[in-house]
């Protein structure tokens, strides 16, 4: 069972309290009207599948039910760390301080 | 290549079984080939297998990073069926069925096929409006599937509870009598053993680093930890790998690769005649000719490569297979594994041509892929050596994540994702 960290309730809590939410920082489109057809299948469906250290979201839907980001490195399931939705994405150089 | 028949296995069996000879040989890569396949599964081997046998290709090569069949071919609960509702995806499954029918005899090696039948149970109203909304459907598209009652499904299937008594009590259920189930290794080594034989090389514990694009372009090769290998035409059918390979190209993919996990429990006599479904409690189960109960569920809910997956979610699987069959509540379960799936937003597969030129792709199988391999195999084979798809995979484009023709299963295939 994975342990999962919620940045908001300062808890690290079973994998059961939470639900995986898709790839992290994906930005929504500022002007959809204006996104061509590429642009849209980019946004909706191609998804970087990283194997490796990847970002992503997730949702304490048996807690305090917010979404926050994390980055966990794939192969291995380990969670390298959880931010807060919003703050910006950990720098290379933070993620290999991390994984030591 | 040594025809196998009953005389060949008696003469062993007479000379003490000494005298079997290696089925295919371990081959290393030439310098060049006319296609390569990366994945040595089914769906890659059987693509290598029509490209020789169907489309006179043999100056193939099949690459895989690990030993032949020893991905989502050897990890996965063997199920076979076509009881899709779109008629895209109908015409594809039912091709795999007609193709399993005579796979044993084609290939000389017995993959142990078994239409003992699937039947997918019906728990609340909703359930039972749409296995019927499928079983129509079905029908139209020639696809074989029809109604039983709780008690004609347990007349069908003796162990299973139908008392009213029970959480999710059974309302009825949708058979398709020409499903079943098929020995997964042996579809492997069939396919290699009759592509071998064929001239095909399947080069094993050989990692594509990357693939390598001329300036045109076009496919030139792939490097490999056993070197560069020259290729006019790239294969890709690596499953949950498919996007690692295919960014290497330069082709982003709409996958995420998840762990779908099974389990077996020890082996008993026979005592479950068919394959149960249950999309409502959640799980999925057969008998093994070892006596071996098979079972499986949905994947993990996070992306990962790990080939493992998490408790949690075996907890829930084997909750369900007690809720349905009480009497299994004894049974003692042996071991447990992972494979990594590559799921596709609309859940239907990716199959055909990219905007690479000589670039093939096979993925996008998410949790079924096992059932369509000889329909997989032979399209894609089809694809690659007419560079234009077959009219059965015609549909299975990646285009059409941008044209917005998708194959929707994800709300329509007849299994909870």
């Amino acid at each position: 069972m994975l342990l999962i960290h919620c940045p908001y309730c300062d808890e690290t809590l079973p994998e059961l309290e939470f639900a995986y939410a898709g790839e992290a920082h994906i930005d929504r489109p500022e002007d959809p009207s204006a996104m061509t057809d590429e642009e849209w299948r980019d946004f909706l469906f191609i998804r970087n599948n990283k194997r490796g250290t990847h970002f992503e979201r997730w949702r304490h839907i048996n807690g305090c039910a917010r979404f926050f980001n994390a980055v966990r490195d794939t192969v291995s399931d380990k969670f390298l760390t959880t931010y807060k939705a919003g703050t910006p994405r950990p720098s290379d150089a933070e993620l290999e301080e991390l994984g030591k | 290549m040594t025809h196998f028949s009953a005389l060949s296995l008696l003469s062993n069996a007479l000379t003490g079984h000494k005298n079997w000879r290696e089925q295919w040989p371990d081959a290393q890569p030439k310098k060049a080939y006319d296609v390569i396949v990366i994945g040595a599964g089914g769906h890659g081997l059987g693509a290598a297998y029509y490209l020789a046998k169907e489309f006179g290709i043999t100056n193939v090569a099949v690459i895989e990073k690990g030993w032949l069949g020893g991905g989502n071919t050897g990890r996965n609960t063997t199920i076979i069926r076509s009881n899709y509702l779109y008629d895209e995806s109908a015409r594809l499954f039912d091709h795999a069925v007609d193709l399993w029918e005579g796979l044993s005899q084609e290939l000389n090696y017995n993959v142990m096929f078994s239409q003992r039948g699937v039947m997918m149970l019906a728990h609340n109203v909703h359930d039972v409006q749409s296995f019927k909304r499928h079983i129509h459907a079905n029908r139209l598209n020639g696809v074989d599937n029809r109604w039983l009652t709780p008690e004609e499904a347990k007349a069908f299937c003796p162990p299973l509870n139908i008392e009213s008594n029970a959480r999710y009590p059974v309302m009825g259920a949708a058979l398709q009598q020409r499903a079943g189930t098929a020995r997964h290794d042996a579809v492997a080594w069939g396919y290699a053993r009759a592509a071998s034989a064929l001239g095909v090389d399947i080069i094993q514990n050989c990692p594509v680093l990357a693939i390598r694009r001329g300036t045109d372009g076009a496919v030139e090769g792939v490097e490999t930890t056993k070197g560069f290998i020259k290729a006019g035409k790239i294969a890709v059918s690596a499953a949950g790998n498919t996007s690692v390979v295919m960014e290497t190209a330069d082709v982003r993919l709409p996958l995420e690769s998840y762990p779908l996990q099974a389990l077996v429990s020890e082996p008993v006599k026979p005592v479950l005649p068919c394959v149960v479904m249950s999309n409502t409690v959640h799980a999925y189960i057969s008998q093994s000719d070892k006596g071996e109960l098979v079972i499986g569920s949905g994947t993990d809910q996070y992306t990962s490569y790990s080939q493992r997956g998490g408790l949690p979610l075996i907890e829930h699987t084997v909750a369900a297979i007690c809720e349905v069959f009480p009497m299994f509540r004894r049974m003692r379960m042996l071991r447990k594994w992972g494979g990594i799936v590559d799921v596709t937003p609309d859940r239907s597969a990716i199959l055909g041509k990219t905007p690479v030129k000589g670039l093939y792709v096979n993925c996008g199988w998410g949790t079924g892929g096992f059932k369509a391999t000889p329909g997989a195999a032979h399209t894609l084979a089809h694809t690659v050596a007419h560079d234009e798809p077959h009219p059965i995979n015609a549909p299975f484009t990646l285009e059409r994540f941008q044209t917005g023709r998708l194959i929707d299963e994800a709300a329509a295939a007849a299994v909870a994702h």
